[in-house]
């Protein structure tokens, strides 16, 4: 038996004992580890191919590689980073902590999925020097079936991450529905809990249709099925019909654990209980429903059908609207709060600023007549950037500082936090609002050469790119510091309720000396009996 | 005459169709809800930054508020409503983009790594890159892709559809004023995508006349210059540079005459070489290019062919 | 028969409160994986339907050169092989132990039975040439034709590699078997493998009418 008093990071000690461990908390910290080197890949991808788009024509790549560098961007950033990024890291750290749980139903197979995830991600990264694909992300056929990258091996390291991704959501539903401890209502569990069980059902599925999807495109581009080759009566759409009854459910796996976050750092930064609870809780449930039946607004253009489209419209419209309720219940819980400016909370206030925007100009691209325009514009990149990076890592970044004391018992520099976080802020807006404007200008993505009338935004783009990697640089060197240099973390520096605050710093091994036992809301502020 | 500048009318390009009027007030609509929205919820989260701060006065929250019946109702309602308009606005409009009238002219489009093709079946006249309507006149383009999906985007128009093997999209505008405007694929197809361009230009109902008979084939222009109108016309400058750099495919610069070394063997580039390149580009492929350049047979006429072979001469 | 006393004593799990909250757990847990198997063949059925519904002649002709003897017997046995691994798993929750072997080897010769005939329908297809696209060289009227054997190899395959596991988590449960370890009172792993194997019998359910009998 491990000392049941230990705090997790040291008991017990050694690589062995971090590489064979079943506890979520080790877990959750490997996988941070991973995805923030694939956040850091993704991301220089992503300034090379920016700075490739400073002046029109080519400067320092090909056209067959600069395809290659959005390409692989994309893929990393999907599969490698923001589909794991919250609820891997952060959701297996704290779920079953704030349930009251001693780990997740099943522990084995949540370090499975690790691995699994490790080896997906040896095939993506593999497939970079065996001729790094050039499709986009998104593979569409038949022009992933007829290049001479290597898609196969691309697309059997997704096909792998899918199975990771699964599992972790089976891991979850389970954990959520067997393991509450004593009290646990599902009414008392804290929103971050609602949003990844919204996530994990996302998860279970919709992760198989793309294992299926990808598993076709192997097949077709190695021995072939045909389903998708026009040449034999095959039909390249379907292609894309599977593959986005995958990609727009992954959105929400992408973006209902921000949300979660947001909920958590709201209440605990303005002590105040959450407006709303139950419509928060119910439409992380109601977005992931209607997630499965829109998926079809990425094919406004590609000759389905208009009454198709104009269903597809309808239902995009009705998902907006929850989120949009979301935005409206955490400002509301502001009102008459005590609101402390810790960075936590700068990232809430630039996730609100943000997300609006994305929330905006989705209802723009949701109009069947505007999609037409903006389909595959830059105007689309621009967006789903303000929804992804500014919705999901803005929210994961804001969960990563709430939660840091608590993950590793050290403080990080307040001041450099908040010069990093004004550095994302701006250096964010720079690279991309910029693009809305290149977009209703009709600026096609994807493209290695442009319109020379388009230039002076590109740059200005492009110099948004050195800012925002300025903020990110910044935030490893003041991590790093308070990893091996930072103060001692209080028990809970934030004043926070849930129960991940009411244990130790750095918590011990089982999470809790003695099972909590659950009595009230988890937000329950100003009241008497609340155990703070 | 020079393609119209995208840049420099607001948020849009200038439009060239009345149907623009849809999408483009719709997006204005759109715009100034956001803005108004936006303004309030940066007014409020401010204003609750200030009153709500923190401070040895305001050390617990002051109320507890978590409903409000009438407030929850309001905004969920009126975004409901707005969506709605919204939405049956942009379907409306996307029908009338989508159904073109019955007396429309015309037009094939072949979308091929990486060229536009047009072709005016009741004119029997085919053109490569640039097409030529005449103004006030619905045009319906009927299209399909040679190999992957392309996506054939008119900016100055609004309208966009997918270009797609083995099915028929389609697509109708009517340009209500003249004027020369831009062609994107906006739909990934490899190396040459963002070079898949095309111009469209919008004459005079008689100036479209005389265009038929005598523009579209080239007249009697020396064939050094037809060579040259064709060398960016077909689209050959997206693969083939003259100025030495390797492209896509190889320079033209200093080609013509020069040994060629294939997989089977050396060839030298002749007249011979450079004609059977153009109607059957992957017989004698030079080494370490992709046999990615579609045939021109049928497309060039006879006296075009000879053009380009005398504008590679001139290419030293 | 035994007594529960000679069986191997479970201990439960660290993070479990009880015994019935690690069964409810891993059934729960089994049956979430098993919504996703589920969802994970349903894209090949809607293929399977989009392309049926386009070239119904096609499937007609296609569907001749499959054998529906061999489908049936195959169906036969695997429903079989369900019965007796529900057999299995009473037996183990009434602790005879000798009979859950039994019903489990039993278990095991017919999901072999089943990759062997499966094996000779195979080799009859890549004798005649009927294999997906890239490598069909077989005959017939409908240009489409690959097309369905694409998809047969596709789904009869996943199909097939679901046996070859199902086979690997029965020796592993005839291992623990002659161990003891099944009991009235811990019989988790076969239950759960149970609801795996009737689920792979149930999508075969589904195609073998789908592929086997048309028209």
């Amino acid at each position: 038996m491990s000392n049941e008093h230990g705090n997790y990071l040291t008991n017990p000690k050694g690589i062995w004992s971090w590489l064979t461990t079943v506890d979520h908390k080790r877990i959750g910290l490997m996988y941070l580890l991973f995805v923030a080197i694939s956040f850091a890949l993704g991301g220089i991808f992503a300034m090379l191919l920016r700075l490739e788009l400073f002046f029109p024509g080519q400067q320092f790549f090909t056209a067959k590689e600069y395809n290659q560098l959005f390409t692989l961007h994309g893929a990393v950033m999907v599969f490698l980073f923001i589909i794991p990024s919250i609820p891997a890291t952060l959701g297996n750290f704290f779920l079953p902590i704030m349930i009251g749980a001693k780990d997740v139903a099943f522990p084995k197979l949540n370090l499975a999925s690790l691995y699994i995830y490790v080896f997906g991600a040896i095939f993506c990264l593999a497939s970079i020097f065996l001729g790094a694909v050039d499709t986009g992300w998104t593979f569409y056929t038949p022009y992933s079936t007829t290049t001479d990258t290597s898609v196969v091996t691309m697309t059997m390291g997704a096909f792998i991450l899918g199975f990771s991704s699964i599992l972790t959501g089976v891991n979850f539903i389970v954990t959520i529905h067997k393991m509450r401890t004593k009290g646990m209502g599902w009414f008392r569990m804290p929103l971050f809990v609602w949003s990844l069980y919204a996530t994990a059902v996302i998860q279970v599925l919709a992760t198989p249709v793309l294992g299926i999807t990808l598993f076709l495109l192997i097949l077709e581009t190695t021995v072939g099925v045909g389903i998708f080759d026009p040449v034999l009566g095959g039909d390249p759409v379907l292609f894309q019909h599977f593959f986005w009854f995958y990609s727009h459910p992954a959105v929400y796996i992408m973006i209902l654990p921000a949300m979660g976050i947001m909920s958590e750092l709201v209440t605990t930064f303005c002590k105040r209980n959450i407006f709303g609870y139950r419509f928060v809780a119910y439409s992380s449930i109601a977005i992931a429903i209607i997630a499965f039946l829109v998926w079809g607004h990425h094919l406004f253009v590609s000759g389905q059908s208009d009454y198709a489209a104009m269903i597809f419209s309808l239902l995009t419209f009705l998902v907006g609207i929850p989120s949009g309720i979301k935005v409206f219940n955490w400002m509301a819980t502001m009102y008459q709060g005590s609101i402390e400016l810790k960075t936590p909370f700068l990232y809430f206030l630039s996730f609100i600023f943000l997300f609006s925007i994305g929330g905006f100009t989705g209802i723009m691209l949701a109009s069947l007549s505007l999609d037409v325009y903006f389909h595959d514009t830059y105007f689309v990149v621009a967006h789903f950037h303000y929804v992804m990076m500014g919705g999901t890592v803005i929210a994961f970044l804001g969960g990563l500082h709430y939660w840091w004391p608590k993950m590793f018992g050290k403080m990080y520099s307040e001041f450099w936090a908040r010069i990093a976080c004004l550095f994302i802020f701006v250096g964010f807006n720079m690279v991309f609002f910029t693009q809305f404007l290149l977009g209703a200008k009709g600026m096609p993505r994807r493209y290695y050469n442009y319109l020379d009338q388009f230039q002076p935004l590109h740059a200005f783009s492009t110099v948004g790119t050195w800012v925002l990697g300025a903020g990110f640089f910044i935030m490893l060197f003041y991590m790093l510091h308070s990893l091996f240099r930072g103060q001692r973390a209080p028990q809970n520096p934030w004043g926070g309720l849930t129960l991940e605050w009411q244990t130790s710093t750095p918590p011990s091994v089982h999470n809790f000396d003695e099972t909590p036992i659950v009595t009230g809301g988890p937000y329950d502020y100003g009241k008497e009996d609340a155990h703070v | 005459m020079k393609t119209e500048k995208l840049v420099g009318h607001g948020w849009f390009p200038q439009a060239a169709t009345d149907a623009a009027s849809g999408p483009d007030s719709l997006f204005y609509f759109i715009y100034i809800l956001s803005i108004i929205l936006f303004i309030g919820i940066l007014f409020a989260l401010g204003y609750f930054l200030v009153k709500y701060k923190r401070s040895p006065k305001n050390m617990q929250a002051t109320g507890q508020l978590i409903h409000h019946p009438l407030l929850e109702v309001a905004w969920t309602v009126i975004p409901f409503i707005l969506v709605m308009i919204i939405f049956a606005w942009g379907y409306r409009d996307f029908l009338k983009m989508s159904i073109p009238p019955v007396d429309a002219m015309e037009l094939r489009i072949t979308g091929k790594k990486w060229l536009w093709q047009i072709e005016y079946p009741r004119y029997g006249v085919k053109t490569v890159g640039e097409f030529v309507v005449p103004v006030d006149t619905p045009i319906k383009l009927i299209m399909s892709s040679e190999d992957v999906i392309h996506s054939f985007f008119l900016p100055n128009f609004r309208v966009k559809r997918d270009v797609i093997p083995n099915r028929y999209t389609r697509i109708w505008f009517q340009a209500n004023r003249e004027g020369v405007f831009q062609v994107f694929c906006t739909e990934y197809c490899g190396a040459g995508h963002s070079e898949m361009l095309a111009t469209l230009r919008v004459v005079s109902n008689e100036e479209f006349k005389e265009w038929l008979k005598v523009g579209s084939s080239g007249g009697d222009i020396p064939l050094p210059q037809l060579g040259e109108k064709v060398y960016t016309k077909y689209a050959c400058n997206t693969c083939h540079s003259i100025d030495g750099k390797t492209g896509v495919g190889p320079t033209w610069k200093g080609l013509y005459g020069a040994n060629r070394v294939t997989e089977s063997g050396s060839v030298k580039a002749d007249d011979n070489y450079i004609r059977e390149s153009i109607i059957n580009p992957n017989a004698k492929l030079v080494k370490g290019y992709s046999p990615v350049m579609p045939s021109f047979a049928g497309l060039l006429s006879d006296r075009e062919i000879d053009a380009v072979i005398e504008f590679i001469k001139a290419q030293k | 028969m035994s007594s529960s006393t000679e069986f191997v004593k479970h201990e439960v799990a660290h993070h479990f409160v009880d015994a019935e909250q690690e069964f409810d757990s891993a059934k729960l847990g089994m049956w979430t994986f098993l919504v996703q198997e589920l969802l994970f063949f349903s894209a090949l059925f809607v293929a399977y339907a989009i392309f049926r519904f386009l070239y119904p002649e096609m499937f007609f002709e296609a569907h001749k050169h499959l054998s529906w003897v061999m489908g049936g017997i195959n169906t036969l046995f695997l429903i079989t092989s369900s019965f007796t691994m529900v057999m299995a798993v009473r037996c183990a929750q009434t602790n005879q132990n000798r009979l859950t072997i039994i019903n489990l080897i039993l278990t095991l010769i017919f999901a072999c039975m089943f990759l062997v005939i499966k094996y000779f329908e195979y080799s009859e297809k890549f004798h005649h040439g009927l294999l997906p696209p890239a490598l069909f060289t077989g005959e017939g009227v409908a240009p489409q034709l690959p097309i369905f054997f694409g998809l047969y190899f596709a789904m009869t395959g996943l199909h097939g590699l679901h046996v070859l596991i199902g086979i690997g988590l029965i020796l592993w449960l005839i291992f623990r078997s002659v161990r003891r370890e099944f009991h009235a009172d811990y019989y988790t792993p076969l239950e759960m493998v149970g609801l795996y194997w009737h689920f792979v019998d149930l999508v075969w359910i589904f195609l073998f009418p789908l592929f086997y009998l048309i028209g």
